[in-house]
């Protein structure tokens, strides 16, 4: 499980497919935002000193530190 | 009129989905600012005629996106729509969902639903989404979640009769139920539904969810839902998760069906080009801090005229009506204790006002979330966070207003932390107090003929007030420990043009609440100081003037002289003087003599009065004229050391002492409003007293 890909490791333009989570408590938070299991995902940019990024995601732009998108895995 | 029916209205939605711009059209002017019982929410509702016979009043929630709780200021969503019988429970629900982006709006939908609350569904920004290209069949969303669907402009008010029209009739909850609770919880469930009699499955499922959310709940409550949980294996966040997941794709394959179209992401791409440039590494800082430039010039030189004249217009009440009413010491208080004390509640209202209309704009344009977006990490070392950066710079002005525009700080802890060390940075009321101080000990004479020994020494201390709110930052960052997990999930909104109406209501909000709340207990305050000021024991006040003419002798006095005399022997022997004077003890080790001592309490109320009880005391009449109480100062006498009283060492302890003590009582108040209590004004006025204390005496004894 250790070798997937997280959110936080994707370069600016790149998509992907969010594939799981590796905290459960903030999963559920995640979710919410709409940050679901084989949704879509692009990331667009980061802040000057690279945290914290915004994507994109169920037709939004969402902001979040890169701990919280280094608990969301991917498939690309 | 007794006929009117009234209606309970809560208008809920995310953040950014126009839920103020609706609750705005719908009350006007005819809101108030409540408090939730026991937490730090503001309650905000509103009257609105719906019809001849109905009448609403309309409650507007914080935004969230679904029933769990984010963050504190959250909870009170669950809690309110929990418990049927509570007061606040609403009779209907309108949900302000952003047409643009439907889906993250309709989890909490969802949720309303399954609670079988009457809830109509808002479709707020048709026009954007219309822009975008999106088109979506309402009749069938409609049918398929068996509740009302009315599409509005909350900035132009279109839809909004036709909302109003639909509410007056009885809505009905939604027949569907969206989230089945699994078969392996489904005894528990139950159980916990008959136990506390509820109407619906999902409810019981929710005070299990959130046991510890739920105001309304006893603890033998609680301790039942928890041990009834634990027996039958119930994991919050596991189930929690599940729920999510099976809500989202309810919700998928609605908007599968319902959306005609679905948007071009073309739309959004003059919204990207502008984040290119104010979130780049050189140009956004550049900007950012140009933005902020902006607004400290707009707060100090735009606020000034009207303060002067606020300022001049009380000072020539206060003589009016000095003249106008006979002697008295009623006719006193209200001349120069209560008029003086609104003058310096209302003295603020400018600062405030400018400071939030600037913030609404920010807010307004979605240029806010990417002010947060640029900061965050610089931020977070220090314990503070994103949001906590327009707070900070506001203190520079004012720290009254910088607190109140903490609320936007999601996270308690902080928001807390911004709260207690915002005071730290020098704010305009330090700036006569280190003028005169200044002037007095550092010579004007120019560093390599071009910098001013004074500028780098007031640049100093302004510099000094910032490290020590971030220091304090850090220190606190460590002491305070708190359950809840500092992120930052936050939606970056579009870029939009600020709505006016919106920012007006923003600057009538805030103000008011600034001065009902905070003005109560500043008005009090300085009453009190007042009163100390100018009453004493025995029968000293009364015998100034004999006292004065005894110690003139043969020596000539003019009338003003003679009467400035009369007002320092009064200060002196009033209760604020022997205030004073019992605290010499304490302040000798910093430098200071008793009438430093005076002008330490007296400037308690606000730091520049110490200038003006410097005056008094020194028998200067008016504080006009600065030279004149440079020139006082500069001659007065230490009686012990027989050289002169202000020597450097006691400037630089008292310029240290100002920069980091509280000082300002209207600042506490604040505190205490928007921390809900006295704990943390107190720790903090022990805390700046304790640090400024310890600074001013480590300066004295080294310097002198």
């Amino acid at each position: 499980m250790e070798s997937l890909k997280s959110i936080a490791e994707m370069l600016p333009g790149e998509t992907a497919v969010i594939s799981g989570f590796r905290d459960d408590v903030l999963s559920v938070k995640l979710l919410e935002m709409g940050l679901l299991p084989g949704t879509v995902v692009r990331f667009n940019f980061t802040a000057p000193f690279g945290d914290p990024i915004c994507i994109t995601v169920s037709g939004y732009d969402l902001s979040l530190r890169i701990a919280e998108a280094s608990t969301i895995t991917i498939l690309n | 009129m007794a006929a009117q029916k009234t209606l309970r209205i809560a208008l809920a939605g995310k953040p950014n989905a126009g839920k103020s711009s609706l609750f705005n059209l719908l009350t006007g002017l005819n809101q108030k600012i409540g408090n939730f019982p026991g937490i730090t929410v503001d309650k905000r509702t509103g009257n609105c005629q719906l019809d001849a016979d109905v009448m609403a009043q309309i409650m507007d929630l914080p935004g969230i996106y679904s029933l769990y709780p984010r963050t504190l200021d959250e909870k009170i969503v669950t809690d309110i729509l929990s418990d049927k019988s509570g007061i606040n429970y609403p009779d209907c629900v309108v949900l302000v969902a952003d047409a643009t982006n439907l889906k993250n709006c309709m989890l909490l939908l969802t949720q309303l639903i399954d609670l079988q609350i009457p809830t109509v569904l808002a479709l707020n920004m048709m026009d954007l989404a219309a822009r975008s290209g999106q088109s979506i069949d309402v009749q069938t969303l409609s049918a398929a979640l068996d509740l009302p669907v009315v599409m509005i402009n909350a900035r132009t008010g279109q839809g909004v009769p036709e909302l109003k029209n639909l509410l007056t009739t009885s809505i009905k909850p939604s027949s569907k139920t969206i989230y089945k609770v699994g078969e392996e919880i489904e005894p528990l469930v139950k159980d916990i539904q008959q136990k506390f009699n509820l109407g619906t499955r999902y409810q019981a499922y929710q005070f299990l969810q959130q046991t510890d959310n739920l105001s309304f709940l006893t603890s033998a409550d609680k301790t039942y839902i928890t041990t009834q949980a634990k027996a039958a294996n119930f994991f919050q966040h596991k189930y929690q998760g599940a729920e999510t997941v099976m809500r989202y794709s309810f919700i998928q394959d609605l908007l599968n069906k319902v959306t005609l179209k679905s948007s071009d992401p073309e739309w959004k791409k003059f919204s990207y080009r502008i984040d290119k440039v104010l979130t780049h590494k050189v140009w956004g800082y550049l900007i950012f801090f140009s933005v902020l430039f902006l607004i400290f010039q707009s707060i100090f030189a735009w606020a000034q005229i009207p303060m002067d004249f606020i300022d001049s217009t009380f000072a020539r009440l206060s003589n009016v009506l000095d003249n106008y009413f006979p002697d008295g010491p009623f006719f006193d208080l209200i001349t120069q204790g209560i008029i003086p004390g609104i003058g310096g509640i209302v003295i603020f209202i400018p600062q405030i006002a400018i400071l939030f209309a600037c913030i609404a704009i920010l807010e307004e344009s979605g240029y806010m979330a990417r002010v947060v977006f640029l900061m965050d990490k610089i931020m977070r070392k220090f314990g503070l966070n994103g949001k906590s950066v327009v707070p900070l710079i506001s203190g520079m002005a004012c720290a009254i207003p910088a607190i109140m525009a903490t609320r936007t700080i999601e996270n308690w802890k902080d928001r807390l932390i911004t709260i207690f060390v915002t005071p730290f940075m020098s704010c305009s009321a330090r700036l006569p107090v280190f003028t005169i101080l200044v002037a007095l000990i550092i010579p004007d004479v120019k560093l390599f003929g071009f910098f001013n020994y004074q500028g780098l020494v007031l640049m100093g201390l302004y510099l000094l007030g910032f490290f020590a709110a971030l220091i304090s930052a850090f220190v606190l960052k460590l002491i305070i420990k708190t359950k809840e997990r500092s992120y930052l999930i936050m939606e970056m909104p579009t870029y939009r043009k600020p709505k006016w109406s919106n920012v007006a209501y923003t600057i009538i909000e805030k103000t008011k609440s600034f001065v009902f709340e905070a003005g109560k207990v500043i008005l009090a305050i300085s009453v009190v100081l007042w009163v100390l000021a100018s009453y004493g024991p025995g029968d000293a006040m009364s015998k100034a003037e004999e006292e004065v003419k005894f110690e003139a002798g043969q020596t000539e006095l003019s009338a003003e002289e003679f009467e400035a005399r009369v007002a320092s022997y009064k200060l002196e022997h009033s209760y604020a003087g022997i205030v004073g004077k019992a605290l010499e003890p304490a302040i000798e080790p910093l430098g200071y003599d008793w009438k430093i001592g005076i002008a330490l309490v007296t400037s308690f109320a606000a730091r520049e009065v110490f200038v003006s009880t410097i005056a008094t005391i020194y028998s200067l009449g008016g504080t006009e004229d600065e030279q004149t109480i440079k020139g006082r100062l500069r001659s007065e006498i230490n009686p012990k050391t027989g050289g002169p009283r202000y020597t450097p060492a006691v400037g630089l302890s008292l310029l240290v002492f100002y920069t980091f003590a509280m000082q300002c009582m209207s600042t506490l108040a604040v505190v205490k409003r928007e921390t809900k209590g006295w704990k943390w004004p107190l720790i903090q006025l022990a805390y700046m007293t304790a640090l400024a204390y310890v600074s001013a005496f480590v300066i004295y004894q080294t310097l002198s």
